[in-house]
């Protein structure tokens, strides 16, 4: 079956099979290996990208097809006109990652946390990543790195 | 210029991290992002018994799958030589695809290979199997019995695998009967799963010159690589190993398994790449478990707490293969450091290891060989020791830590402690979490009924493997490399046997360069992982690369110091005996102003070399003299609700020793990385298996990894003891918070229910667990 998906604001017209999940679409039909797959139980979160500007959803848990004509922004999208985007700057400035492979998940859905709730506290972003696993880092410098980007987002576009 | 600063970023510089651009970015190159033109996908077909004699395998039906281009099964791989593939340490083989018969549930079957992922599992499901189920050895216990022999294959008709032992076993039984005081327990370190999020695969093709490339999820490429060409027959010039970036090993992608195998026989046979990339569930079910040791511990003492003897009996499961990784002569890895940090005058440790029918391991998970299970036995054991002698734990532990002054210290049980301060990294943990006050707090607490506990944890780890009289693997002894080049313009590339699977490899390597040569971190490219182009080394586990890899760079680059020092010469117009290394550069001896810099000498080294060789590089394979001994105290606070057994950890403070610090951000990393894996294996973890062999933790729903909402916040602290023969003074900790935290916590959970008379719980310390510990003690209160 056609599938379309504006991914990080290009269309992708692809033929794929019905059963496609939304992450292999991503990773093989699109070349946005960025996105990964940790898990087969949706528990993982490494596969998290943002639907529809500030939806985060488990791509490995929805079919390419429920997605056609849906925006997608996944971490290759993230940093734009030569800047990382401040919730790459937080993880980077605060050693928000080790192995890596957990960090688009975790960059996604801070990304929609951080589009419903601009200045959470550590509580708050807890709760927000609940649903993305990390082996290396303990999760502290992942809060740090949120909270950093958050205060970064706060400020005035004008001070830049 | 007269001096030069301290190079930005060099030793103990908290540099931030030189590989993250990429992975905060989606650029990180994991090994299932490799999309090759033409690749087939491997998908393997698994046993559903965990004993079964296999009747027979159809696959017509899956012959029929579209996309599905040909299957292999046990049969067929045995008939080209390649049945079975020697384990870890070469002690035992184990099958590649089942021969008559499976021995462990998920063991692997057979192998389809079609043109899509999809294609190639529909394929694994229509290969029918017929077993005929047979008796079913579910622990250690059961299989000591012989009453069923699993291994047929084996000359010697016994599940027992070998028995291991170190130390004086008379004298510690002397010593423990004379002995006025005396604990003994059971302590079962369950079976757990390192679980890296990344799980383990592949990618194998033959380029136009019929040279196999393998690209692998491997800790240990170069280990693999020889392992290939022995298991295969392929010439070690023809293969060419690459391991991408990992997304987490923990000892899981140490082994070799029959999925790399299969991979590179499909692409043999077909022509065609092939990659093979397991699923969460064959990770949990088939991949190297951890642990499993069933310890029985014995402790003599004074009755004022001075310790007279150790003895510890293991039962140990292997599963169906041994495929533990640990060195060759080390079968039970280095259990010897179960004394911990105690100055026990003998001791005595043994190791009885089975067959089972559970899936094959026994690796080491965020720790060295086996030094796991052994902190955790030694800790543990101290602590009901304490309770049997009525003494505060702390008070226990102090009177019985090894000295500073005994250092460099003998073990009773064959280890030359390198380094340590044992006493002022326990009084640094006690007044860091204010200690006496929350002893206070405790005894309030228990005067109301409330569930309070504190849980010390003073341990010793044992890291670094290692010296080539004692560690090899397959008979290759456990050194390790590097080669470092210095361009022209004073930039260069460091190359090293070792793998970073998230240790910041990158940064660190490059800031040892920087701190010995005086050059920009910046500018020092690491590279790891190739196997055409790194110098051959043992790889990245039981923490050995700071203590080996980093051992070498520094190493390498006083062997281009000295390199150097002939070029500074001539550029200086001095004797080569006229010039020191001093502040970061070469001077005159005595004349500060007259001095060159590295990067100057770079320079010269290729353009104005006079008479001296051109070109600045160098390689150095270091031979560790010893292994090196990380040490920490931990210290967790925790509450219990008495109503629902609930376990908080209000506070949990580490203190490592990890000798000279490379990167304080890396290493504070790296600890609350550690933590978290030793808090998820104290209260959550389990691989476990039903009496029918049936495993009930095949993904992350059952087998439970902690989130960011129950793990705790982490404090961290450091003393420093620099190890006396590492070149830089560095000991290695990623695994140390690992090893020195679970028993912390349980240690916490018991003191906390020990006004209940509970003595000890096995972990995972659940729930479930703690509420019936305390409802068990409730009942036996009302009845006495």
């Amino acid at each position: 079956m056609k599938v379309n998906v504006k991914v990080n604001g290009i269309s992708y017209e692809r033929e794929v099979e019905p059963r496609t999940l939304l992450a292999y679409f991503l990773r093989e039909s699109c070349g946005l290996t960025g996105t990964h797959v940790g898990c087969d139980t949706s528990n993982c979160g490494c596969c998290v990208v943002v639907m529809d500007g500030d939806r985060a959803v488990k791509s490995c848990t929805m079919f390419a097809a429920q997605a056609d004509g849906h925006e997608i922004l996944t971490v290759e999208g993230l940093a734009g006109g030569g800047q990382l985007h401040p919730l790459q700057q937080g993880f980077w400035d605060q050693h928000g990652l080790q192995c890596g492979y957990c960090t688009p998940g975790m960059l996604l859905t801070s990304y929609a946390l951080l589009k419903h709730n601009p200045n959470p506290n550590e509580a708050e972003i807890r709760e927000g990543l609940a649903g993305n696993l990390c082996r290396c880092t303990g999760y502290q410098n992942i809060v740090k790195a949120v909270q950093q980007a958050a205060e970064t987002l706060r400020q005035p576009v004008a001070a830049k | 210029m007269s001096t030069q600063q301290k190079p930005v970023g060099s030793l103990g510089v908290a540099m931030k991290r030189k590989e993250d651009p990429r992975f905060i970015q989606g650029k990180g190159h994991y090994v299932d992002d490799i999309l090759l033109p033409g690749m087939l996908y491997l998908a393997l077909v698994r046993s559903t018994y965990p004993h079964a004699e296999i009747i027979s395998i159809n696959v017509s039906e899956a012959m029929k799958v579209p996309g599905v281009k040909a299957v292999i099964t046990g049969k067929d791989l045995d008939s080209a030589g390649l049945g079975w593939l020697p384990t870890f340490h070469g002690l035992d083989k184990q099958m590649v695809l089942a021969l008559g018969k499976v021995l462990f549930q998920y063991q692997e079957v057979a192998a389809v290979f079609a043109e899509t992922r999809g294609a190639a599992a529909d394929g694994a499901e229509a290969v029918q199997v017929e077993y005929k189920p047979l008796p079913v050895v579910a622990d250690p216990f059961t299989a000591k019995a012989d009453k069923v022999i699993l291994r047929s294959d084996r000359e010697r008709k016994t599940n027992h695998i070998y028995h291991w032992e170190v130390g004086d076993k008379d004298a510690t039984a002397r010593a423990l009967a004379a002995s006025p005081k005396r604990i003994s327990q059971r302590i079962w370190f369950q079976r757990c799963h390192p679980a890296p999020l990344e799980p383990c695969g592949c990618v194998a093709l033959f380029d136009t010159m019929g040279r196999l490339q393998f690209h692998v999820t491997s800790q240990a490429p170069h280990v693999y690589r020889t392992a290939l060409a022995i298991v295969t027959g392929i010439p070690e010039d023809k293969i060419h190993v690459i391991s991408p970036d990992l997304g987490g090993g923990f000892g899981n992608k140490v082994p070799v398994y029959p999925g790399y195998v299969c991979a590179i026989v499909g692409a043999l046979k077909l022509g065609r790449p092939v990659k093979w990339i397991e699923t969460r569930t064959e990770n949990l079910t088939s991949t190297g478990f951890a642990r499993d040791y069933h310890m029985d511990v014995e402790i003599g003492a004074t009755p004022d707490g001075r310790v007279t003897a150790l003895h510890v009996a293991t039962a140990a499961d292997h599963g169906a293969f041994d495929a533990a990784a640990d060195p060759s002569k080390y079968p039970a890895g280095m259990f010897g450091v179960v004394t911990g940090s105690y100055d026990f005058p003998v001791a005595h440790a043994e190791v009885d290891a089975y067959f089972t029918n559970k899936a094959p391991g026994g690796i080491a998970y965020r720790c060295s060989f086996r030094v796991t299970e052994a902190s955790f036995a030694i800790e543990r054991a101290m602590d009901i020791l304490a309770d049997e002698l009525k003494m505060d734990s702390v008070d226990l532990r102090r009177k019985n830590l090894i000295r500073k002054e005994q250092f460099p210290y003998p073990s009773p049980l064959g280890f030359t402690y390198d380094s340590g301060d044992y006493h002022k990294t326990l009084d640094t943990a006690l007044e860091k979490i204010g200690y006496k006050e929350l002893l206070k707090e405790q005894a309030a607490k228990r005067a109301r009924g409330e569930l309070m506990g504190i849980g010390v944890s003073t341990f010793t780890e044992v890291v670094g493997a290692g010296p080539s009289k004692h560690f090899d693997i397959l008979g290759i002894k456990m050194f390790d490399s590097a080669e470092i080049r210095i361009h022209p313009t004073g930039a260069g590339i460091v190359r090293t046997g070792t793998k970073s699977q998230g240790q910041g490899h990158e940064t660190t390597w490059a800031q040892i360069v920087a701190e010995e040569l005086g050059l920009d971190p910046q500018n020092i490219m690491v590279e790891e992982g190739d196997t055409d182009t790194a110098p051959y080394g043992l790889g990245t586990y039981a923490s050995r690369s700071t203590p080996v890899a980093g051992a070498a760079i520094a190493m390498a680059a006083r062997r281009i110091r000295e390199k150097a020092r002939k070029v500074a010469a001539h550029l200086l117009e001095v004797g080569e005996s006229d010039v020191e290394w001093k502040d970061y550069q070469f001077q005159v001896k005595g004349v500060p102003a007259k001095s060159v810099t590295m990067k100057q000498v770079a320079f010269a080294a290729y353009t104005n070399m006079a008479q001296n060789e051109p070109g600045l590089e160098a390689t150095y394979y270091y031979d560790p003299p010893n292994m090196t001994f990380p040490n920490g105290t931990y210290v967790a606070v925790i509450d219990v609700d008495r109503e629902t057994g609930e376990v908080k950890v209000r506070r949990f403070l580490a203190v490592d020793d990890c000798g000279t610090i490379i990167n304080p951000l890396v290493v504070e990393g790296q600890i609350h990385g550690g933590l978290t894996e030793g808090f998820a294996i104290a209260f959550m973890q389990e691989i476990q298996y039903d009496n029918e062999g049936n495993n009930l933790n095949t993904n992350f729903t059952d087998y439970l990894v902690p989130t960011s909402l129950e793990t705790p916040h982490w404090e961290t602290a450091k003393t420093t003891t620099p190890s006396p023969h590492h070149p830089i003074g560095a000991k290695g900790v990623g695994e140390s918070p690992n090893v020195g935290s679970p028993a912390a916590f349980v240690n916490a959970v018991i003191d906390a229910l020990s006004p209940l008379g509970v003595r000890h719980i096995d972990m995972p310390v659940t729930r479930d667990k703690v509420w019936r510990a305390i409802r068990e003690a409730e009942a036996r209160k009302t009845q006495s």
